[in-house]
């Protein structure tokens, strides 16, 4: 283990290590511990100049109270949760597929095909702008949520189907082999013998999809306008723009925005790291 | 395809039908259709249009008009375009920072005291959330009349220090706002990968009186390679697509000090000072290039993988 483990090291070493610890995490979550302290001042703190001094009042049920009852916010979420978990299923389904045929049969142009979803991945979304655009107000899709979905599921698709189809090349191919010699059809061995294996694979890029397109603000303002369609991140701009220098609301606000995709890292927390570092050991 | 698969139990291969006899080529054509027509749909295809119109001068809803390399032209003579470009040059050298910043904190965290995996997760917390919060929450820590930064500063007895207006200090004020995400997720991809270091190396290598800087640099860096890999590649894939922080931060300003080409593609295609569709896919079609040469890295490199893994 490197560095050498600190219950090698003298005492001294050791509780400057422990308390350093703490000290060091408040330090990293400074900006963020800001906002949340500011949330639950109530307004007169503002007013009277008094920022970092304690609240005078705790208000923080009242601020967010305001945030959930007397805003768009609700609106917002509820948006975020209709664009996210169609597009976490579109992507996950597509993935699972193609990551199939990727993975177990071998074909000409395979790495081909391979290569050209890792490509569209890495791609700086940018130059997807303007076509993209088009292309979704010639469906008629511009400002609805099904367009939105339809360009995440298709773009998620490029990063989904290098994480399926790496998974499942890690898989034991004499299962498949064994199925085929038994005269099982393809899309049953997809089906019984794969597709239970992949659980984990699923797991983790489904709470990956999440977060990354939970947290999506691009496309929202490219794609969408308005409290009707937009999510969250875009809410949230218009949300401080109603609350201009109310800062407890606003600080209120981005906590409530900034929660979900925290509560499923929270949760999910091990399917989430095994997403995000997976390839980081060979 | 369902129908004539469906009889398969009694399967008497060699003698079926065409479909059966072909279904080893059938079946990743037909698993593959739905997810690579999607994606040609929507990534592949508005690639190439974009290199397209950026032939031609369009709003966006008139007939577009052929006017070749004018586009590019202009853009050479274009001092926004040019700050773009080095700002997004600064992002992307600045933002690889995060490479050693994550292994420092992964270095100070990989210990076994308790609670260190709430440590550990509360570390990789801001990764978790969206930019545009984070954004929100630099802006605040940034504000010259009351952010915690010139609190601080205040208390040690300095001036206040207006970073987002100041056109010389914005694009760094963003550059750290956006390090401390991407800090967090090199840290968790460097954790990974100091878990599997070999235990045994470190041993053999302690014994030969290896410790500190030596043995981090000989023993522990180079087993953290694909890691490292990875924190490369996605701190890159971060720096040319930042877009977030700047629209929520500066939107661009102070003087538009602090656009970089995915915002100001932006701006020229649907700001507000009308749509310019073509000078925009232009200005997108630069940074794909730039992105290109990145693009081209990764896929040798894992070529050079899937060559070795079938080898070996």
């Amino acid at each position: 283990m490197f560095p050498a483990p600190i219950q090698t090291r003298p005492r001294p070493a050791q509780i400057t290590y422990q308390s350093m610890l703490p000290l060091a995490l408040i330090l990293w979550l400074l900006p963020l511990l800001a906002v949340a302290f500011f949330s639950v001042k109530p307004a007169v703190d503002f007013t009277a100049g008094n920022y970092w001094g304690l609240p005078s009042t705790f208000a923080g049920l009242e601020n967010y109270g305001k945030v959930f009852f007397e805003s768009d916010m609700p609106r917002y979420l509820l948006n975020s949760v209709l664009i996210t978990v169609p597009t976490v299923i579109g992507a996950v389904a597509l993935s699972c597929m193609t990551g199939f045929a990727l993975g177990v049969y071998r074909f000409r142009g395979n790495l081909w095909i391979f290569f050209m979803f890792v490509a569209g991945n890495f791609v700086p979304f940018q130059i997807l702008m303007v076509p993209v655009r088009d292309l979704t107000l010639d469906l008629g899709l511009y400002n609805t949520k099904t367009g939105l979905v339809l360009f995440h599921i298709a773009f998620q698709t490029g990063f989904c189907t290098l994480f399926m189809r790496n998974f499942i090349r890690a898989l034991p191919f004499e299962l498949i082999e064994a199925a085929r010699v038994e005269g099982v059809a393809e899309w049953r061995i997809f089906w019984f013998v794969v597709l239970p294996l992949m659980k984990p694979a699923i797991a983790a890029l489904s709470v990956l999809i999440f977060t990354f397109i939970w947290n999506d603000y691009f496309w929202a303002i490219v794609l969408t306008q308005g409290a009707d369609t937009q999510p969250v991140t875009a809410g949230i701009t218009s949300f401080n723009a109603q609350y201009r220098a109310a800062y407890h609301l606003m600080s209120a606000g981005s906590i409530v925005a900034a929660l979900p995709p925290v509560a499923m890292f929270f949760l999910m927390q091990r399917h989430f790291i095994a997403g995000l570092t997976l390839g980081a050991v060979k | 395809m369902t129908t004539a698969t469906l009889p398969d139990t009694h399967a008497d291969r060699g003698r079926g039908t065409w479909i059966r006899r072909n279904r080893q080529m059938l079946a990743p054509i037909l698993f593959l259709a739905p997810g690579v027509l999607f994606f040609l749909l929507y990534v592949i295809f508005p690639i190439v249009e974009s290199f397209q119109i950026s032939f031609y001068r369009w709003d966006g809803l008139g007939e577009p008009q052929f006017i070749g390399l004018e586009n590019y032209g202009e853009l050479g003579s274009d001092p926004a375009f040019e700050t773009s470009l080095w700002n997004n040059l600064k992002w992307l050298v600045l933002y690889l920072l995060a490479i050693p910043g994550g292994l420092f904190i992964a270095l100070f965290l990989n210990q076994t005291v308790t609670g260190i995996r709430i440590y550990k997760s509360l570390f990789f917390f801001p990764f978790v959330i969206s930019q545009v919060v984070v954004g929100l929450v630099f802006t605040w820590f940034y504000d010259p009349t009351f952010g915690l930064l010139n609190t601080m500063l205040e208390a040690i007895g300095l001036g206040p220090v207006n970073v987002l207006g100041d056109p010389r200090l914005a694009t760094y004020g963003i550059i750290l706002a956006g390090l401390w995400p991407q800090v967090a997720y090199c840290m968790i991809l460097y954790l990974t990968g100091l878990n599997a270091v070999d235990p045994e190396q470190v041993e053999a290598a302690r014994l030969d009186g290896a410790k500190g800087w030596r043995m981090l640099w000989f023993v522990i860096i180079p087993q953290l390679r694909p890691a490292t890999f990875i924190a490369f590649g996605v701190t890159i894939i971060g720096a040319l697509r930042s877009f977030d922080l700047i629209s929520i931060m500066t939107n661009g300003g102070p003087f538009g000090s602090t656009r970089v080409l995915s915002f100001y593609m932006f701006e020229k295609a649907l700001g507000e000072y009308g749509f310019r569709m073509g000078y925009g896919a232009a200005i997108a079609v630069v940074l794909f290039l730039i992105m290109l040469v990145f693009i081209a890295y990764f896929l040798w490199s894992m070529w050079r993988d899937e060559r070795e893994a079938r080898k070996g």
